[in-house]
């Protein structure tokens, strides 16, 4: 080699291992730091955020978990829409929503402002928790009951929409979800 | 470059030809292997492009061209026919590049390397076969217990085996150079990135081994697979698959540097640091696929999207600053040394291998690499996943920065390696303009699309046959058209390269000796005015590394252009926590 100068195609001789310029060290070390600052924020919001995917995770199967869903529409049933059962649950409940191809069962009527513990499984195979128009996602695996606390925070007529590919009648895969504003409920917790 | 230095082992066992360009030995039948695999990826490109092409026009609402099963069935063979087959066969061609002919070697085991190519083109035809004939709508992920024949899982077994073998005759290559003396000193930097690559390829497919191998067999009903560890383990080979494309293309952004613009090496230890970083803590970062689902808890998602992680975005963030102030300090010791940015205004734009490296470089870093780093966070992807936001990503990363990069090394291979000038040249100096300005509208679009809750993969969002009415943001229409739009730009450019590829190698005019000094239509300006650093580069260079010009040091443009990377990264960071806090709450 006749220069200290080469390019990543030159055969580097001797010992390569060498001091780097300040400007690079700096930008190494500002790259560093923005990195921990980027792993910082995930703890961090578990403990001061208000929206984390921790859930109850639990193995299920898929005749267990139709159960639960078929016990509780039964318990809190107050109605039909297009044959689907429309289900109010108690605040505080546990809300069973079950997905298999191509439907979600039953249609929910919750509560502004009142934690629930929200189920989610499948029958069949994988399919995906998309809530309209706030644009929440879960993932949802068969044998496998997720449970998250949710609070809504605002009224309205909401979707599910199947966002993981589940087969030919994927894109008709279409859930209801409603909330209503509630009485003053302050007292039962999950208030912001 | 001073590479012809090497001295030749006494005995020859294989036959070499001198490159006239670069006076590197080149073992024609290494040449030989390059050759098929890269011909096999461009076809593969083929099919992936003219499936995009149907794709776009499907999501396109006011087109909505295909019929739902064949969306999906299309949809699929995009994927398989893009990150599978076109890029691995052309990183084995990259890697069989980069073992032989840099490194004036021999390519051993002439006989298994054929049949491996064999194996990974008759695993590639299979996978084609099942899926367009309607036997593997399963999509890319084909996520179990979602079915498809078992000869679509043998397929993709076939092609990993034929690939692990290839990597294998990699790394007998590089211990046969050594010993044989081929070359003096150690591995370049871009053959390092190479190994880099060809490390996390054994880690993606000994994954791919441990979760299709299974697959298979509960395709033939003989066991079970659970369908959270087939998630766990099929990103094991699904994400860590993406980052020996993250290797290779950094790898080829270095050579393409040295290529185009006499590029130097800063700093070998930082790096080569930086790759070793990747093969440390790529792989487990696959598990912000899984980051709301249902099989893991928090602390788990933490740790390994988080450390894991985060280094490995360190290494990229390095890369980041060494790739571009290489390109700068070259210009620099090349004479162009006027102000902050006159190297980057006097680099050659008409040269497509320059201008490829720029624009991957820079869609790969501002777009692919902020939202990826962005929506791969634990709680910011519960407003992310599944949605256009995911394809949006990645083809800024994949398509926008590796597909690029390869694009950009076609137009120096074809000239090297297949002898031929590039064909129809005055196209060819504007292809990576076309195909980067598509890819930009397109996945800025979808990401746009996607933060309205757009799902992918997705067949119909007018959801026409649903129970109940889904009403999007009439804005939405607009940007999937403007998706679309971007998309069939992109594709041009992707057809564009493809004619260019297909004549260029086989109705090409012959090179013989590649002239120097003198512009020829058909060959990139790297090869016939190499980038030739002045006389007293060291003392130049020693100029420009002095204490007195402070912080700045020899790069200052770069320094200036990677502040303005982190300002946006971190702009973009903290406005989709802030999105994310308006949200119900969850936990």
């Amino acid at each position: 080699m006749l220069t200290d100068t080469h390019t990543g195609l030159d055969f580097p001789q001797g010992t390569w291992w060498k001091p780097a310029h300040k400007s690079e060290k700096v930008w190494v070390a500002i790259a560093f730091v923005w990195c921990m600052v980027l792993f910082a924020m995930m703890p961090l919001w578990h403990w001061k955020g208000g929206q984390n995917p921790s859930g109850i995770r639990r193995t299920t199967t898929p005749a267990d978990f139709m159960a639960r869903v078929t016990e509780f529409t039964n318990q809190y049933k107050v109605g039909e829409d297009r044959g689907l059962p429309i289900v109010a649950p108690p605040p505080g409940a546990d809300v069973y929503l079950v997905a298999y191809s191509f439907q979600w069962s039953p249609i929910l009527k919750l509560q502004k402002n009142v934690e629930y513990t929200l189920h989610l499984s499948s029958l069949d195979v994988n399919h995906g928790f998309s809530l309209y128009p706030i644009n929440v996602n879960f993932q949802v695996v068969p044998g496998y009951d997720y449970g998250l606390r949710v609070t809504p925070n605002a009224a309205g007529d909401f979707r599910i929409i199947c966002n993981e590919f589940c087969g030919i009648g994927h894109h008709i895969m279409v859930g209801r979800v409603m909330v209503d504003d509630a009485p003053s409920v302050a007292s039962l917790g999950g208030v912001r | 470059m001073s590479a012809a230095t090497a001295p030749l082992a006494p005995i020859e066992t294989a036959v070499f030809r001198t490159c006239p360009a670069t006076g590197r030995r080149i073992d024609l039948s290494a040449e030989r292997l390059v050759k098929v695999h890269a011909v096999s990826s461009v076809v593969s490109l083929l099919v992936g492009a003219v499936a995009a092409v149907l794709l776009v026009l499907t999501r396109w609402q006011a087109v909505h061209l295909l019929p739902a099963e064949w969306f999906y069935r299309i949809l699929g063979v995009h994927g398989m026919s893009m990150l599978i087959f076109f890029i691995i066969f052309f990183e084995m061609a990259v890697l069989i590049f980069a073992s032989t002919a840099l490194l004036n070697a021999r390519q051993v085991a002439t006989k298994t390397a054929w049949a491996a190519f064999a194996l990974m083109l008759a695993g590639a035809l299979v996978v084609e076969w099942m899926m367009w004939s309607g036997n593997a709508d399963v999509l890319f992920t084909s996520y179990v217990p979602l079915r498809a024949d078992p000869k679509f899982y043998l397929g993709v077994i076939l092609f990993a085996v034929g690939a692990l073998v290839t990597v294998g005759l990699f790394f007998a290559n590089l211990v046969y150079a050594k010993r044989e003396q081929r070359y003096q000193g150690s591995l370049p930097l871009v053959v390092y990135g190479a190994v880099t690559a060809a490390i996390i390829a054994v880690i993606t497919l000994v994954h791919g081994a441990a979760i299709y191998i299974p697959t298979y067999l509960w395709s033939l009903g003989l066991m079970e697979v659970d369908p959270q560890i087939y998630r766990l383990i099929w990103w094991g080979l699904g994400h860590s698959s993406q980052q020996i494309n993250v290797a290779a293309m950094v790898a080829i952004w270095y050579m393409l540097g040295a290529l185009t613009v006499g590029s130097v090496v800063l700093n070998e230890k930082i790096s080569r640091s930086a790759f070793v970083l990747y093969v440390l803590f790529i792989s487990m970062a696959s598990a912000h696929h899984l980051l709301v689902d249902p099989g893991m808890g928090p602390a788990w998602k933490i740790v390994n999207t988080s450390y894991f992680m985060y280094m490995a975005v360190l290494a990229s963030m390095i890369h980041g600053f060494t790739v571009p102030a290489g390109m700068e300090l070259g210009m620099r010791l090349r004479g162009f040394t006027q102000g902050m940015f006159d190297w980057l205004r006097r680099a050659p734009w008409g040269d497509p291998g320059f201008s490829a490296l720029i624009f991957s470089v820079v869609v790969f870093g501002f777009v692919g690499g902020i939202t990826g780093v962005t929506i791969g966070t634990e709680q910011i992807n519960i407003i992310v996943h599944n949605t256009l936001r995911v394809p949006g990503h990645f083809h800024a990363t994949v398509v926008s920065g590796t597909a690029m990069a390869f694009m950009g090394a076609t137009y120096y291979l074809i000239p090297l390696i297949f002898r031929k000038k590039v064909a129809f040249w005055p196209l060819a100096k504007i292809q990576p303009y076309l195909f980067a300005g598509g890819m930009l509208i397109f996945t800025l679009s979808m990401t746009f699309a996607g933060s309205f809750g757009v799902p992918r993969r997705h067949w119909d969002i007018s959801f026409s046959g649903a129970p109940f009415d889904v009403q999007f943001n009439p804005i939405v229409d607009v940007v999937l058209a403007v998706v679309a739009l971007g998309g069939l730009l992109a594709a041009t450019g992707a057809f564009a390269f493809i004619a260019i590829a297909v004549a260029s190698v086989f109705f090409g005019e012959p090179l013989g000796t590649i002239p120097k000094g003198v512009v020829v239509a058909g060959i990139p300006q790297g090869l016939t005015q190499p980038p030739v650093h002045a006389a007293d580069v060291d003392t130049r260079s020693r100029a420009l590394h002095d204490a007195s010009r402070g912080l700045m040091g020899p790069t200052p443009g770069t320094i200036a252009l990677v502040f303005v990377f982190l300002a946006a990264f971190v702009l973009y960071f903290f406005v989709n926590w802030k999105v994310l806090s308006f949200l119900w709450r969850i936990g």
